[in-house]
């Protein structure tokens, strides 16, 4: 069966191979050779026989969906692209997984590429058209089903192979090393510690109360993030540490639909957890990261419990509790006083129920906090979901769908818009770039670092 | 045997018997179908958030403007209640039916009166004129619609026009009456072959997708549960 130099159905495990994929920019050989390849018919159909014939779940769904079209308007994208009836959630899944299932997986490349362009640049996998439909029926399930499909077929977007193999060769979502990320920590450690007497990182200790772990993106392209965090919980008095290994929290492989390196990347921070006993484990300020290696990594891990092997919050969880205990103080003359609002991350709000806590956060922070409508379980995607935001292939696609965030905060009013996930965040800044609404964007670490107090004997010597 | 005794007699059981079957089938290999680690849900790990989550779930959809969805579309929200609740009450609730029921099996329920069916069935077929009329107008919704929607629905009404038909002698009685037996009994067949099925894997699926938000998606750590 022909299968290309570099757009096959091989998985990325050696640098070699990933170095291959960079090589080729903007993946045109890789696109290129994406029109000749074949489809495993065969092997498409087994694994829809074998998961979903067999399994309730998504069968039941396909079969009783009453096409009311009640998710329509659910969608951003759909409401992006001016209510075309082909953004209709359950358009978008009966034409492409509906479509595979009803031809028994007899379908041609046109078809595949068709169903890698739904799967990537018309759903985000945020999961509202699921609490929208009456049965239920959760479209971001069965496109990520879809994307699993993709992959494993070899009709993935370029940067998404290249993603999981970072994962299946780094751990990381980018090519930091294990070298790379402990001189980071030593380097912000450092760059910090004259500002911050007695401030550490510190690496590896077993038995701290916090694990702390973070988007690779951190260390590689914006290192002040870590130092952030290590004067937060350097305030806070916490006794905390990070993993030498296991510290990358994201999943492009996720975003990929590669469920083996999933599973690889999970596994890595679940031994970190393991190794190091501590109490519990904080996450950076990331939505995804916190859904694959929080919500769903256990699943793909085989733990029953559904649990990580030690309790795990996100950032928004810690921060409202360092607030609410007083670990953390604001000054109230430093609040937030212009308006200003917040993107709700779908990815630990409607997938973890966390909404609570960032509010939480606004009243010790903002004093005039407008949210945005709607807002907590029933945010909109940003539009950078589900790894929209990194493929080039999908850009104007993807521009489309920041639309609907604009005109949202645009509504409130507010210039500073709070994302406290990574992808929101960029989603945001993306949106400011193409639209010029004149907003500005920020994770909480930077804001509170400037709102709260910092106790006496933690200040620097004066000169 | 004439042909009225051979509709209310062995093709009734037979499509009783394939409904109550079709329907226990149904239900048991969904439940079967479940898997913890496929779906990604702790169904028996987190026994007591699931069945909370499962019961908002359930409870919530089946309250007219119950949820923000309900309430997003109302006029589409009136009619949908309009159209299922004519349907599920009228037949088990209407006197005729259970003076049937008296004469074979010795017991009846509790039933409506004559002018309360007659209204029910006619909101019924209103309802699904309404439904029909929305499959065309609106763009979101014709694209989604195919030939056996229809058919679904026609299998779903035929019952109450010819009942409707029989019951008020318009026309030929006996052939009325007739229809609308096997209309009834093609409708029993139907519901556990077709997606007339979602008579009851509404109740399931409702209940999965409520353990999944209840266990680890928007209500696990939300304290009121998921805000559906
Ligand atoms: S709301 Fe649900 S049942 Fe209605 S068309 Fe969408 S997926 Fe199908
Ligand atoms: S999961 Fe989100 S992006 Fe995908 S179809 Fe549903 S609402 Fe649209
Ligand atoms: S990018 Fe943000 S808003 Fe969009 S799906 Fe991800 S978490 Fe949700």
């Amino acid at each position: 069966m022909a299968q290309g130099e570099l757009c096959n159905r091989k998985k990325v495990d050696t640098l070699e191979h990933l170095q291959a994929l960079l090589n080729d920019t903007n993946g045109k050989k890789y696109y290129e050779e994406m029109n000749a390849l074949d489809v495993d018919t065969e092997l498409l159909w087994n694994t829809i026989r074998k998961t979903l014939k067999e399994k309730a779940r998504i069968r039941t769904w396909l079969e009783i969906c009453a096409h009311c079209g009640m998710c329509a308007d659910s969608c951003f994208l759909y409401l992006a692209n001016n209510r075309d009836p082909e953004q209709v959630p359950s358009y978008k899944i009966q034409s492409t997984l509906g479509e595979l299932v009803k031809r028994k997986g007899q379908v041609d490349n046109a078809f595949m590429q068709m169903v890698m362009d739904t799967a990537w640049s018309k759903c985000t996998c945020c999961n509202r058209c699921g609490t929208y439909c009456p049965f239920g029926i959760d479209m971001g399930i069965m496109f990520s089903y879809v994307r699993g499909l993709c992959f494993q077929q070899g009709f993935v977007p370029w940067e998404m192979k290249i993603g999981s193999g970072m994962h299946r060769v780094f751990r990381a979502q980018m090519d930091v090393t294990t070298e790379d990320w402990v001189d980071t920590c030593e380097w912000m450690a450092e760059e910090y510690e004259e500002d911050y007497p007695g401030l550490v990182i510190p690496i590896e200790k077993v038995g701290a109360d916090i694990m702390y772990t973070v988007n690779a993106r951190e260390p590689k392209h914006y290192p002040e993030d870590l130092a952030e965090a290590a004067v937060l919980f350097h305030i806070a008095g916490e006794d905390w540490t990070v993993p030498k290994e296991g510290w990358e929290e994201t999943s492009l492989a996720m975003f990929a639909g590669d469920w083996e390196a999933c599973k690889l990347q999970v596994e890595s921070v679940y031994d970190a957890m393991r190794r190091l006993k501590a109490k519990r484990m904080v996450v950076t300020e990331c939505g995804h990261a916190y859904r694959a290696t929080v919500v769903e990594g256990p699943y793909w891990a085989g733990l029953k419990s559904g649990q990580t092997p030690i309790p795990s919050f996100h950032y928004v969880e810690w921060v409202a509790e360092a607030l609410r205990t007083g670990k953390l103080k604001i000054d109230p003359a430093k609040k937030i006083k212009e308006p200003v609002t917040l993107q709700d991350s779908c990815n630990y709000i409607r997938n973890a129920g966390l909404a609570d806590y960032t509010r939480e956060i606004m009243s010790y922070i903002a004093e005039d906090f407008r949210e945005m409508s709607p807002c907590r379980e029933h945010n909109f995607c940003c539009g950078g979901g589900g790894g929209f935001n990194g493929i080039g292939r999908y850009r104007k696609q993807r521009n489309i769908g920041l639309t609907v965030k604009r005109d949202q905060i645009l509504a409130t009013g507010a210039k500073l818009v709070i994302a406290p996930c990574h992808n929101c965040w960029d989603a945001i800044r993306d949106l400011e770039e193409e639209f010029e609404i004149g907003i500005r964007w920020s994770f909480l670490k930077p804001l509170l670092l400037k709102m709260v107090i910092i106790p006496d004997h933690m200040k620097p010597p004066e000169e | 045997m004439d042909i009225y005794q051979f509709v209310t007699g062995p093709l009734a059981w037979a499509s009783f018997a394939v409904f109550f079957v079709g329907v226990i089938v149904r239900v048991a290999l969904y439940v079967r179908g479940l898997d913890w680690q496929l779906d990604r849900v702790a169904y028996t790990e987190f026994k007591v958030l699931g069945i909370k989550g499962a019961i908002r779930s359930i409870v919530c959809w089946l309250l007219p403007f119950g949820t923000r969805s309900w309430r997003y579309y109302p006029f589409f929200t009136l009619i949908f209640f309009t159209f299922h609740i004519g349907l599920l009450f009228t037949p088990v609730f209407l006197e005729a039916h259970n003076i049937l029921m008296k004469e074979r099996f010795g017991f009846g329920i509790w039933t409506i009166s004559g002018a309360t069916a007659d209204f029910l069935t006619l909101s019924v077929m209103v309802a699904a004129v309404f439904l029909v009329l929305r499959r065309i107008a609106l763009p979101e919704v014709r694209i989604l619609t195919k030939a056996y929607d229809y058919l679904v629905l026609a299998i779903a009404v035929a019952p109450f026009l010819t009942g409707y038909l029989a019951a008020h002698h318009i026309g030929h009685y006996q052939f009325w009456l007739i229809a609308h037996i096997v209309a009834g009994e093609i409708m029993l067949v139907a519901i556990p072959f077709t997606k007339l099925s979602h008579f009851v894997l509404f109740f399931m699926s409702r209940m999965q997708i409520g353990m999944d938000f209840g266990i680890k998606r928007g209500g696990a750590k939300n304290k009121k549960g998921m805000a559906w």
